[in-house]
């Protein structure tokens, strides 16, 4: 005889996920729930708010990759419960990472021999690997003082005041001063001559950006070389270059070989680059190369042995997923140099076609060079009206993010918007952003000017353009303390905050 | 008409992977390859290299997790192309993150009102965790000492010489110093009496371990907390307590409710634990909690602005992915309290069965203890005839993981083996383990019983290795014996010098 049973839990079982009750049920947002859910409830309700999250691809403030081939993500998920740390465990992927180091060092020309190993490290981003590096400086620069008999507890760096925000961070957390080369309306970048008379004798290093974060430009590393040549000879200081080339490490070698910027220059002694950037990979890894053993101290690094192999390690972080490493590695075999190549020539098509598309309408100034990131800064001719702020939000009702920034001192007038155009940023989706941008301009310019009259009365701050006391209603005046706010926690934000 | 047309390069279309020119060329190990090659001959290559690493979940060095539902792994290669630090892009997933900061805030108890938001950020791992709460705590200390017109320039931390390798780095890179309480033989975690005596007036604070990683232990924070209170009304020099509770933070509250060393002790001032332990959720993801704002200097915080509302962040790193952080909330609504303490239950039970296995060959002693994180970590009664060092590498034949290690000082005479018990590891995976232990052990008594007359031991020479045995016999060799030898000297002499190298 069979004996039926009834399933007392019918929920679990029976109802599909929408009809179950854990979708009535407000999840606790600051404790931990009681009970446990049924897992296709928890991938639903999470899967569900998070579609209120920005489309990545679509976020074109962004340098970091947001598409990668599917045989990719094959490998990215195959290696996501791999912990990168455990040498031991997985001597392979040690291996593909000392590998992609040796292969970034040979293409910055690092100086070294047919069978010798490049001196690096990867990271989980550009802000893990400038500390790396900024920490070497560190100790280089302190041991070569004690020696010398002299004051140790003042060290600085000289950078550009378009630093990327993790550089301040290195600056607050590993106590040295940060000298910065203020920029100045249409120079954006740090003037290498005014950099060089700020290095002193407590100056650890001068750090040049190979790919502002602000308008793509690649400063002058030789021309700083050759001046810094200069005072180390007149000094005896040897104060030593770090390249932060976080965008421009995968795009110079590639669109201008001859630029001399790299290990080709004698006083650059460590580079950085994001491989999550134009490196082609996720979120999640970066690397730092350095010119020679010597310019790492070896107090620094802790060694972990194994059967007689020596692996040296000197990162911030232990634990951690090998996915990006062993992707990184897939793109550099799977494109090679060509690869790349190609890829960033398309980028700066692009580029031009985005640029060109902005200048025929004929209300921009463009402010990126040509050389340099495949990106477009620009801002408005005439921003009395209406300011750049404004075009960035009208235009994430089309489901774009293109940020808006104000350049840091001494050129906070100037507003920007920049587009970063990635790899998976085609033609089509170009001349779509145009488009777009024209129907925004539209729509403003339908909008009464009263309202920008009174955003510029309100603006407290030193920029505001012009004035004009004019009566306002009720939604004026909330529009403009909108305005105001968002202009004030704007200029807050740090300009550099997304890299 | 139709016009018809050859394919001019056949070799890419046509050929199976296997059958292409690229798995018969070397591929460049130093130098980036000229040209592309095929996203199915690149796969191929990579994903063939990697099956010699070891698999994942026979690794039982690992505390860090190496499996999760399916319906997670969906929602990680989802987010895996968000950027997490684009906040103003992602607010649900910065969402998220503060959802996890306030429930793992809650869960140790910390002091925080009902509509208040708890302190706390979601980091790498624990290395980057334990770095920001000892920046918080080195910065509120020269903040200290500058009022009092003191000199701030020698700071120190107090921990146990048991102490994982990120405290070292943190005090190297930070310019602080490591005070080390010494371990000895049968205790083998900080004495919190040896500790409070080590404190000073530069003592930045005490790091308590919760869940020692070299054999399970939880430290006795009550007791340190409470020497430290004694101490701290002598001196007046405050000495805060930081709870190390990587592996510890996600077992304490479900197993040991009852065991107060969290928030609930009033010198305890921050707490790291890593999500990718027993937080359940894949490597890449630590979480570190302060007790309250006032704990956290204003001035190393960097204020991300959007629309009015303040984020701000503490993190060392910046650009990283979204996934381990949706991945751990995906953890905590999934399985809820309950959920929780059920792993952690059945993680216990399968320790213990494991144990009992291993004691009953009679050839070990267990030096892990019952209560603690689930491992079991044992040495052998004799190791005259062979060490723990040649019983892990034999395991390795069957696929086993199992890591043999020494002991920091001044216990670096004991070896001990060390099996960390996962989620994932089923009652059935125990058993098969202590038999195959069975089997090493039986081999190798079989082997020296084979080689009869002999036990040749080359004595280490370097002050780190360990093996009290006695007997050097010097005795003719065949050329075999010569190499395991070597070899075992060599490899003793570089495990000897990795003691703490695993997390």
């Amino acid at each position: 005889m069979v004996l039926s049973k009834t399933s007392s839990e019918s929920d679990v079982s029976l109802h599909s996920t929408f009809a179950s009750r854990y979708v009535r049920t407000s999840l606790p947002r600051f404790k931990m729930p009681e009970n446990s859910i049924p897992k296709e409830a928890a991938y639903q309700i999470i899967n569900d708010e998070l579609m209120l999250d920005g489309n990545p691809r679509l976020n074109l403030a962004s340098f970091v990759t947001t598409w990668m081939e599917p045989e990719c993500d094959k490998l990215v998920m195959a290696a996501i419960n791999k912990n990168y740390v455990d040498m031991d465990e997985y001597p392979v992927t040690t291996e593909l990472q000392n590998r992609c180091v040796n292969m970034i060092a040979h293409l910055f020309n690092a100086p070294l021999g047919e069978s010798e190993t490049a001196v690096g490290v990867g990271t989980v981003g550009s802000s893990e690997a400038i500390m790396l590096a900024g920490l070497a400086f560190k100790r280089k620069w302190q041991n070569k003082r004690k020696a010398e008999g002299k004051p140790c507890d003042n060290p600085n760096i000289v950078t550009g005041a378009n630093v990327q925000v993790c550089w301040e961070k290195f600056a607050r957390y590993f106590e040295v001063e940060l000298k910065e080369v203020k920029l100045r309306d249409s120079y954006y970048v740090m003037d290498p001559v005014k950099a060089v008379e700020m290095v002193d004798e407590n100056t650890i290093c001068v750090a040049a950006i190979l790919g502002s974060t602000l308008n793509g430009e690649f400063e002058d590393v030789k021309l700083l070389n050759d001046l810094l040549v200069q005072k180390n000879e007149e000094t005896g200081w040897d104060t030593p270059i770090h390249v932060d080339a976080a965008s421009g490490g995968f795009i110079a070698p590639f669109l201008y070989p001859e630029l001399e910027w790299d290990f080709r220059l004698p006083l650059v002694k460590s580079i950085n680059v994001s491989g999550h950037k134009y490196g082609l990979v996720y979120a999640g890894i970066g690397w730092v190369i350095w010119r020679s053993k010597q310019d790492l101290p070896e107090e620094l690094i802790f060694h972990i042995n194994y059967l007689g192999a020596d692996q040296p390690t000197f990162t911030l972080n232990f634990s951690k997923g090998s996915s990006q490493i062993i992707a990184q590695y897939y793109q550099l075999i799977r494109l090679g140099y060509e690869g790349y190549k190609n890829i960033m020539e398309n980028c700066q098509e692009n580029a031009m076609v985005l640029k060109e598309g902005l200048l025929k309408t004929g209300r921009f100034n463009i402010v990126s060079k040509d050389n340099g990131v495949p990106l477009v800064a620009f801002s408005l001719k005439d921003n009395s009206r209406h300011n750049e702020f404004a075009v960035s939000d009208m235009l994430r009702r089309f489901g774009w993010i293109v940020p808006a920034y104000t350049m840091p001192p001494d050129a906070q007038h100037v507003t920007v918007l920049r587009v970063v155009i990635r790899e998976d940023f085609s033609r089509t989706l170009a001349e779509r952003l145009v488009v777009d941008i024209e129907k925004v301009l539209h729509e403003l310019d339908t909008l009464p000017a009263k309202i920008d009259a009174m955003m510029s009365v309100s603006a407290g701050e030193d920029k505001g353009p012009n004035g004009g006391v004019v009566k306002k209603t009720a939604l004026e005046t909330q529009r403009e303390i909108t305005t105001v706010w968002r202009k004030f926690v704007m200029e807050r934000k740090k300009t550099n905050g997304v890299c | 008409m139709v016009v018809t047309k050859t394919i001019p390069d056949s070799g890419e279309q046509l050929n199976c992977t296997f059958a292409s020119r690229y798995v018969r060329t070397s591929l460049p190990k130093f130098r980036m390859p000229e040209q592309p090659i095929p996203k199915d001959a690149a796969y191929q290559i990579i994903h063939d290299e990697l099956m010699l690493d070891g698999n994942p979940r026979l690794n039982l060095a690992s505390f860090v997790t190496t499996w999760m539902e399916p319906e997670c792994d969906k929602l990680i290669m989802a987010s895996i192309n968000k950027n997490y630090v684009d906040m103003d892009e992602y607010p649900v997933t910065t969402e998220l993150q503060n959802r996890c900061v306030n429930m793992i805030a809650h869960l140790f108890n910390a002091p925080i009102g009902e509509t208040e938001t708890a302190v706390g950020v979601g980091t790498v791992g624990s290395s980057e965790a334990i770095v920001l709460a000892g920046l918080a705590f080195k910065r509120k200390w020269q903040q200290k000492r500058k009022l009092e017109g003191k000199p701030y320039d020698k700071p120190n931390i107090v921990t146990g010489a048991n102490v994982q390798v990120c405290w070292e780095k943190f005090a190297r890179y930070f310019e602080v110093e490591l005070k080390e309480v010494k371990l000895t033989e049968g205790y083998y975690v900080m004495d919190p009496v040896k500790a409070v005596e080590m404190v000073d007036e530069n003592t930045i604070c005490v790091a308590a371990i919760l869940g020692s990683t070299l054999n399970g232990e939880f430290e006795d924070v009550k007791l340190l907390n409470e020497l430290l209170t004694q101490k701290n009304k002598e001196t007046g020099w405050n000495t805060p307590i930081h709870v190390d509770a990587a592996s510890g933070g996600f077992i304490a509250p479900f197993l040991y409710p009852d065991l107060e060393w969290d928030f609930r002790l009033p010198l305890v001032k921050s707490i790291n634990v890593s999500g990718h332990k027993y937080g359940l959720v894949y490597a890449g993801i630590g979480w570190v909690v302060w007790r309250s704002k006032e704990d956290l200097p204003d001035e190393l915080i960097f204020h991300i602005n959007y629309l009015g509302s303040d984020q701000p962040t503490f993190t060392l790193n910046f650009s990283k992915g979204s996934s381990q952080i949706i991945a751990q909330y995906y953890q905590l609504i999934r399985l809820g309290f309950e959920g929780y303490k059920n792993v952690m239950e059945n993680c216990m039970e399968n320790a213990k069965v494991l144990k009992e296995g291993i004691m009953k060959m009679g050839r070990f002693d267990i030096i892990s203890k019952d209560i603690g994180v689930p491992l079991v970590a044992f040495l052998l009664k004799d190791s005259s005839k062979y060490t723990v060092f040649e019983i892990s590498e034999n395991l390795r034949r069957f696929g086993w993981i199992v890591p043999a290690y020494t002991m920091p000082p001044n216990a670096q005479h004991i070896a001990v083996l060390r099996v960390v018990i996962r989620e994932d590891f089923s009652r059935s995976l125990a058993e098969r383990l202590i038999s195959d232990i069975q089997k090493v052990l039986e081999e190798m008594d079989t082997h020296l019983d084979r080689s009869s007359t002999r036990v040749a031991h080359v004595t280490a020479t370097v002050d780190e290795t360990h093996d009290g045995d006695g007997g050097k016999i010097a005795v003719k060799k065949s050329v075999r014996e010569s190499h395991d030898e070597i070899i075992k000297h060599w490899r003793r002499l570089v495990d000897g010098l990795k003691t703490n190298g695993v997390c």
